[in-house]
């Protein structure tokens, strides 16, 4: 009988750094909810922080949260709640999975880092760019706790940046200003902006140079590793700790390349991977590619944590410029300009399109583009079907089947 | 007398069938069996490889290679290897049909449309969402609805004079669009060629039918009714090999013959 092979990724030791970097964060954040200070504000994936962090608020993420859910294969169990109270299957999983856990007096944060709850907010602060969902998200949770809720509309189907867009999210981030200094209870100033856009700069630099160094061959990291690794550049922006650690992370990446190391033993086929990842599969879906020889060693969702514009001497607009200029807001024509370039960047050989049932925002494959994107580079490319945090939308068998016959594809086609 | 002469077998491990295919050096089949799945598939394999080879006229010592592929594609203790059924069933109908090619598989559980240049050379696939809207199993799940054995299914639509429509994507949802039909008095076969018609729509809906379309599959096999209709919904005859539920089976036969395990 032909045996299925396990072949599992090279571990990264720098791994336990970020591990350490994750769980003081939360901690600091428990630490702060017990205490009532320093004062917490919510904000969305890529909402302001770098303005959260200037009045000294512990910022947390409720999308990283809900992340932890689905990695822990708990969501699912909880997004029938949302269900129940009005919130749709078809909705963004993150929202339903974390509302519903919510609801339960659930969080994973009690099995990770033996934190009880979620911090109490007292202000939530959205950045619509993600999607509206985060609007309606942090919406409800305004309600619960009785917290004011402001936010940022964004411009959607971007093409060319232009200074209307700058000028736009500029002044809105401008007004957050008066309202979060009522309830920092303090005034803005300037340079602790000034201050907190220089280290998130930094730190998306750091994140920039250690996704980049999967351009080598073979790949140092895989996409699997960087949707674990990529915890300080969200939820860290702003902070000095974020960067130190990336110094640490960048250091042995750039090592393994100078040793000819790559994440895989047999590295064949080098793959780029479109959409969410699949939270609660990140295993199973390492395995499968590593035992056919492929790594998935780049991503567009990886990358949307990177924020060249920011300019510390310029921090409003080039905040507003860096958030506008993020993949998921852009037109097909910029977001197929910018795949195409990361496609011959990495030196790829196939594209993995995951059409997240619930989360239309980052499923790219539903308008023709992997079509037009192979017909332009030729580079051919495949479909799964899942979602983020929901593992009723998952076919393992259907993915498997699929994958593996993309790679035998790619076999065949070297003949 | 059993003949010596080397042979190679296929073996298509599917949700709802379980297919052996054994070629001998020249390619040709010389022996076959297909039978239900059931829940344990290695034991079915093992059945079917017998009852193929008995066909062939072989002992199983004439075996030089065996692969396997489909669903149970790692149950098959007997096969040395294992590829998917995409590269089977595109290898199987390249063998019959040699040119650029779309292949629609219409198995019990899925859909595949296969795209193979004038080479053989795949150049993409489509399959089914994980629904079972449009496959083998929707045709049960139909049957059952209307009360009538399933091998039934093609000669009633055949006699169809006013096929009824039905508009849904979801089997459960179709279901009721079959009672709904049945209590505004429709004939049988015009709702069967209804059911039949939504097999089709889902597949045109997967891909472009470009080029030469082969169909293959169980589906195609016991309702050649279905290929008809889909010449006329794309305008153009469809191919269809001699044995349409076998090209899985033939092509990891083949895939067996190449002989590499890598």
């Amino acid at each position: 009988m032909a045996e299925e092979k396990k072949v599992t990724r090279k571990k990264i030791a720098a791994a336990a750094d970020l591990n350490n970097f994750m769980r003081d964060y939360y901690l600091e954040l428990d630490a702060a909810a017990k205490k009532g200070t320093p004062k917490i504000a919510w904000c969305t994936s890529v909402g302001p922080a770098e303005i959260l962090r200037a009045f000294g608020f512990q910022v947390y993420f409720p999308e990283t949260h809900s992340a932890m859910l689905g990695a822990t294969r708990m969501a699912t169990e909880f997004i029938p709640v949302a269900n129940a109270i009005g919130y749709s299957p078809e909705i963004c999983s993150y929202l339903t999975a974390d509302i519903g856990a919510f609801l339960k007096g659930v969080t994973p944060l009690e099995k990770a880092f033996n934190i009880k709850s979620i911090p109490r907010p007292d202000v939530l602060v959205f950045n619509t760019n993600q999607c509206r969902d985060v609007q309606d998200w942090f919406n409800w949770y305004g309600e619960k706790f009785d917290a004011p809720v402001l936010g940022v509309h964004t411009y959607r189907g971007v093409g060319e940046v232009t200074d209307k867009h700058i000028f736009s999210i500029a002044k809105q981030l401008e007004a957050l200003i008066p309202p979060l200094e009522k309830i920092a209870g303090r005034k803005f100033q300037l340079d602790d902006l000034k201050r907190t856009v220089a280290l998130s700069r930094e730190c998306s630099e750091l994140w920039k140079k250690i996704l980049d160094t999967a351009a080598a061959k073979p790949a140092p990291l895989t996409f699997f590793d960087g949707t674990t690794l990529m915890g300080p550049a969200v939820v860290g922006r702003g902070t000095q700790k974020a960067v130190d650690v990336y110094k640490i992370l960048l250091a042995e990446l750039e090592d393994r390349i100078q040793r000819g190391e790559g994440a895989l033993e047999n590295e064949k086929f080098r793959i780029y991977w479109d959409g969410m990842p699949v939270w609660g599969r990140l295993s199973v879906h390492s395995q499968l590619f590593a035992a056919l020889n492929a790594n998935v060693l780049a991503s567009t969702y990886c990358n949307s944590w990177i924020f060249s514009a920011l300019n510390p001497e310029d921090p409003f607009n080039s905040m507003a410029r860096a958030y506008t200029e993020l993949f998921i807001v852009r037109s097909d024509e910029a977001k197929e300009t910018y795949i195409k370039n990361m496609l011959k960047f990495f030196k790829v050989d196939g594209i993995i399109y995951h059409d997240a049932k619930t989360c239309p925002n980052n499923s790219n494959c539903r308008y023709g583009m992997p079509q037009r994107l192979e017909k332009l580079t030729g580079i051919p490319s495949l479909t799964i079907n899942g979602d983020l945090n929901d593992l009723r939308m998952i076919s393992d068998e259907q993915a498997k089947t699929n994958v593996e016959a993309f790679i035998e594809q790619l076999q065949e086609s070297r003949g | 007398m059993v003949n010596a002469k080397p042979v190679y077998v296929g073996v298509d491990v599917g949700a709802s069938r379980t297919k052996v295919a054994v070629l001998d050096s020249g390619k040709r089949l010389v022996g076959f069996s297909v039978q239900k799945s059931g829940t344990d598939f290695t034991v079915t394999a093992r059945q079917c490889l017998e009852a193929s080879l008995q066909m062939a006229g072989r002992a199983e010592a004439a075996v030089a290679n065996a692969f396997s592929t489909g669903y149970g594609r790692n149950n098959v203790a007997f096969a040395r290897d294992t590829r998917t059924e995409i590269g089977c069933h595109a290898g199987g109908c390249y063998h019959y049909f040699p040119k650029a090619l779309t292949i629609i598989d219409i198995g019990g559980q899925d859909n595949k449309v296969i795209k193979l240049d004038a080479s053989g050379r795949r150049t993409g696939f489509k399959m089914n969402r994980k629904c079972a809207a449009g496959t083998g199993a929707f045709l049960e799940e139909m049957a059952a609805r209307l009360d009538i054995p399933l091998e039934r299914m093609n000669d009633l639509a055949a006699r169809s004079t006013d096929m009824v429509k039905l508009g849904s994507f979801c089997t459960v949802f179709s279901a009721t669009e079959v009672l709904e039909n049945i209590r505004h008095g429709k004939k049988i076969e015009d709702i069967v060629k209804g059911v039949f018609f939504s097999v089709i729509r889902r597949v045109v809906e997967m891909d472009a039918m470009t080029e030469n379309v082969v169909m293959t599959g169980g589906v195609v096999a016991h309702n050649l009714y279905i290929v008809r209709m889909m010449e006329d919904l794309i305008g153009r005859p469809i191919l269809v090999p001699e044995k349409p539920q076998l090209t899985g089976a033939i092509g990891a036969a083949l895939y067996a013959m190449n002989g590499s395990t890598e």
